[in-house]
């Protein structure tokens, strides 16, 4: 059996990984924050989203990169 | 082990995945081709979304009214949100004021672009273009330099890259790594973050659909029961897009009010 296509895709997973954790980790946190104090919800909620998008960064520059490096 | 049932090789026939090429559709006009590429389908989208934003906002602030009607109140509750839960709570109560109308048209721009990836006929975010969101991280850019400069003078560049309160001995390599973050990883994971994830969904989409023809039009029984399911998947992965479309959007607004924001105060 031959298998074609590019490892990329299989280097974008693995590095997806670490996003994935990172982004239950700050929503785990603001779940936590606004179940112990409900009426905190608005100071986080904008804390959480910034959280989001720093991590999500790592990610997104992997599945850029798969792509760019993908065709040489 | 669905993808290893299909004949995998292009070469062969079989099924070919869509990939990067799919999304530049043919040009409609060949002006300023020299430069790129020509006048095509994102170029018009982002005419039809500016023309469609500005009516919108034009009629519903038309006839105002004490108690606002289904109209007014659409408007005057997207107002609201941009300048409540972003502007008021980020920038701050003291000086929000001015940057409202920036909020406001990169939210809606963004999100109105975003959103024709899921209308039909328009069937494509414009912003899975990475030229689009160049353009906008670029305007957030050079607009916060701008701001603190102007409101610091040249002290501001000091100010950027050396938080107060470290120990002088790790100064050196703390104002290099905050140099590399603030001014060049800062523009190109706000661009970056904005195209990749709607690039990323459509071509989700895409990959769903065209399995889905693939495997009912050319495959047998077995494939065929496979096809129904990745059908229902790719509607699901469709709906998972307008959520992720609308949270792209809040936080690509968020992020240009608190580099705004960054840029205002006096302590880093």
């Amino acid at each position: 059996m031959e298998i074609y296509g590019s490892l990329n895709a299989i280097g974008y997973g693995l590095s997806a990984i670490g996003g994935a954790i990172g982004v239950g980790l700050v929503f785990a946190a603001y779940i936590n924050g606004v179940a112990r104090q409900p009426e905190a919800q608005r100071v986080l909620q904008p804390i959480a989203f910034l959280g989001l998008a720093l991590t999500e960064a790592l990610a997104i520059l992997g599945l850029v990169f798969a792509f760019i490096w993908g065709r040489v | 082990m669905i993808a290893l049932a299909l004949p995998a090789a292009p070469e062969e026939g079989g099924f070919k995945a869509p990939g990067l090429e799919d999304m530049h559709l043919p040009e409609i006009l060949p002006w300023g081709a020299d430069y790129g590429s020509g006048f095509g389908k994102q170029m018009l989208l982002v005419i039809i979304s500016v023309i469609l934003i500005s009516w919108f906002f034009m009629a519903a602030s038309r006839r105002r009214q004490m108690v606002p009607g289904k109209f007014q109140f659409l408007g005057e509750m997207s107002y609201n949100f941009v300048r409540n839960s972003v502007g008021k709570d980020i920038i701050g109560e003291k000086d929000f004021k001015p940057f409202v109308p920036l909020l406001m048209s990169l939210f809606f721009f963004i999100l109105v672009n975003n959103l024709f990836g899921v209308v039909p006929i328009f069937q494509m975010p414009t912003t899975s273009h990475v030229g689009t969101a160049y353009a906008l991280a670029g305007i957030v850019y050079v607009y916060w330099i701008f701001l603190g400069l102007k409101k610091h003078g040249i002290a501001y560049l000091k100010l950027a890259v050396v938080p107060s309160g470290v120990p002088k001995a790790i100064l050196p390599l703390i104002v290099i790594i905050e140099i590399i973050s603030n001014f060049f990883v800062r523009p190109l994971t706000h661009s970056l973050r904005l195209f990749a994830t709607m690039l990323s969904g459509h071509l989700i989409v895409m990959l769903a659909a065209a399995g889905t023809s693939y495997m009912i039009v050319e495959g047998g029984v077995f494939l065929k029961g496979l096809g129904v399911l990745t059908f229902v998947g790719g509607v699901g992965m469709g709906l998972f897009e307008v959520l992720i479309m609308a949270l792209q959007a809040y936080v690509f607004v968020l992020l240009t009010a608190i580099y705004i924001q960054g840029s205002l105060v006096e302590e880093h």
